[in-house]
């Protein structure tokens, strides 16, 4: 862990040797959701409310989600472009290297450009919590931090599901892209205004569902029965990623048998 | 220290025509072919040699050094590498071992390289006080100095390697793999690189596996070569023996500034006679060189004389030829 702080310390440094270039990237990675997040304003303005849903409660769920995302675009950046390391065969030099591959990938690459994309999540997150006529307390704080929190971790799995693709095949991974922007895109909005065969894709095989529309229900006060449960399901979509390392080692041990 | 046997590996490669055509048919329906890479390699480095590893492009030199590091897994054979088998128990391996690929960077591109150094240093959690031992060795036998704060995108290629080769000692590794480590570098990179790798293999006892195309690398550094051609090993053994057994001929050159009479000694080739100066090529099983010079001293008025070996790139493409290679 210690090094993963070392590797994003020095990688940062080198990133500011570009200063012009970071500061337009992060500008533009501010603007460029915002706008997405203005049409989302605009549109409840000619419709109060969406399944139940109002403005606020989808900018708290657009907040939690686009956070989560702009967190692991910036931190598991290595995996998301981990397509390079195959290509140029850098992947052959942290073989041999004693630290483990998982590591050795995420400290390969950090976007610290998504600093832009963060405020922005943070400013339309303080937006909606002005204006939410909730009760809070220290339990659906807790809540939404779980939710960001695994929110990180389900972007990280399917960033590191993509990368292992690579293993096999380094063209095609826009199929990828359909998970994590798709997602990002889907998860945005609370997901029971969706079709049901896609609510329950989003939520069984990519949890989704569990940073957005369950934690949601118990945060405005819509859960019945046993609130803790709902409380503590963010914490199930983090178990997502179990299963993605385990498809990431398998894929290590294929490249290293094949050498492709 | 290293034993490697039967080892064999071969690779799938698709197998497609040029075209768009045969592009898309092979999507639907894929060909592969085979390759074997290593047919039954099988040798044993001991501690503190320095071994040229040396064939042709494509002989399989690469898969092996992959093989060595743990980066691959043959398909069958042993490997036993200070009692440890690299691809089961990777990162134990990989501490005691340093590479160097010459065509691939293992510095941070936009770092300094004293940056890059303290980041190995992490990762390969190498303990203070060894690493500013081994640190200071390597900046002074290396002279790096001076480019410490550089960063590595504005170094020569020269300067580059230097570092390149200290970031792999930084650990102390008791193995160093050179994959071609004077590729592209002019004629004093070369011999500094050259000096320095002799210099930690007599000190530090490191164990040195180098491939090169670079016959002169060879010829300074190795004292046994293993010769692979067509993913088989066609010779193993020391360098002076080598040179012994194909170095058949000797070439004298002398200066002269008289000449008596003509010069024909029976069963020696005269390789090239002008501007009073005569080369002849004697046949080591048939002449001694000294009577040679002998014999041509009562001919002619020597002003000045050189016996020269063949040199090793002949031999080596005589091996090559040997083979069909």
């Amino acid at each position: 862990m210690k090094l993963y702080f070392k590797y994003m310390s020095v990688l940062l440094r080198s990133q500011m040797a570009y200063r012009a270039s970071f500061i337009l990237l992060s500008i533009g990675q501010f603007f460029v959701p915002f706008l997405a997040f203005i049409s989302i304003v605009l549109f409840f303005q000619r419709f109060p409310s969406v399944v139940g849903w109002s403005l606020y409660q989808v900018a708290l769920c657009y907040s939690v989600v686009h956070m989560a995302f702009a967190i692991s675009e910036c931190c598991v950046r290595g995996f998301d472009s981990f397509s390079s390391l195959i290509v140029n065969g850098d992947f052959d030099r942290i073989l041999v290297r004693p630290r483990s591959t998982v590591l050795q990938v995420l400290g390969s690459k950090f976007e610290f450009t998504r600093v832009g994309r963060l405020t922005q999540s943070l400013v339309v997150l303080i937006y909606a919590l002005i204006n939410l006529d909730v009760q809070w307390s220290p339990y659906k704080l807790l809540t939404l931090l779980f939710m960001i929190i695994s929110g990180v971790f389900i972007f990280s799995g399917i960033y590191i599901l993509g990368a292992t693709l690579c293993f096999w095949t380094v063209e095609g991974l826009e199929v990828v892209n359909i998970l994590t922007d798709g997602g990002r895109e889907m998860a945005q909005y609370p997901l029971n205004i969706y079709k049901d065969w896609m609510r329950k894709f989003f939520t069984f095989v990519i949890p989704f569902g569990t940073i957005n529309y369950l934690p949601l229900m118990f945060i405005f006060d819509k859960t019945e029965g046993n609130s803790l449960v709902y409380m503590l399901i963010p914490l199930v979509g983090i178990l997502f990623i179990i299963p993605c390392l385990m498809i990431w080692g398998f894929g290590v041990k294929q490249y290293q048998s094949t050498g492709s | 220290m290293i034993e490697v046997q039967s080892l064999c590996k071969s690779f799938k490669v698709s197998k497609r025509k040029a075209g768009i055509g045969a592009a898309i048919g092979s999507f639907f329906n894929p060909q592969y072919r085979t390759v074997e890479a290593l047919k039954n390699i099988s040798f044993t480095i001991g501690e503190g040699e320095i071994v040229g590893y040396i064939g042709p492009n494509g002989a399989g030199k690469s898969t092996t050094i992959k093989v060595m590091s743990g980066i691959l897994v043959p398909d069958s054979g042993r490997c036993n590498i200070q009692e440890i088998t690299p691809w089961k128990n990777r990162i134990n391996h990989v501490k005691n071992i340093g590479v160097v690929f010459g065509q691939r960077s293992q510095l941070w591109w936009d770092l300094p390289v004293l940056d890059s150094f303290n980041l190995l240093k992490d990762i390969y959690k190498v303990p203070e006080k060894e690493y500013q031992n081994n640190l200071d060795l390597l900046t002074a036998t290396l002279d790096l100095s001076d480019i410490m704060t550089t960063p590595v995108r504005q170094l020569s290629l020269g300067q580059r390697m230097r570092c390149e080769i200290a970031a792999s000692l930084l650990h102390s590794p008791k193995i160093l793999f050179l994959d071609e480590p004077t590729i592209g570098l002019d004629a004093i990179s070369k011999i500094a690189v050259r000096n320095f790798i002799k210099t930690i293999n007599k000190e530090k006892k490191v164990t040195v596996i180098l491939t090169t195309h670079d016959m002169n690398d060879i010829d300074t550094l190795a004292e046994r070569i293993i010769l692979i051609g067509k993913g088989q090993i066609l010779l193993d053994g020391a360098l002076t023996e080598l040179k012994r057994k194909f170095a058949t001929h000797k070439t004298i050159t002398v200066d002269y500034s008289e000449l008596y009479s003509d010069i024909n000694i029976e069963g020696i080739r005269i390789l090239s006679q002008e501007n009073q100066r005569l080369s002849l090529s004697v046949p080591l099983d048939r002449f001694n060189v000294s009577e040679v010079i002998g014999q041509l001293s009562q001919q002619m008025e020597i002003m000045d004389v050189s016996v020269e070996n063949r040199p090793i790139e002949e031999i080596i493409v005589d091996l090559y030829k040997e083979h069909q290679l």
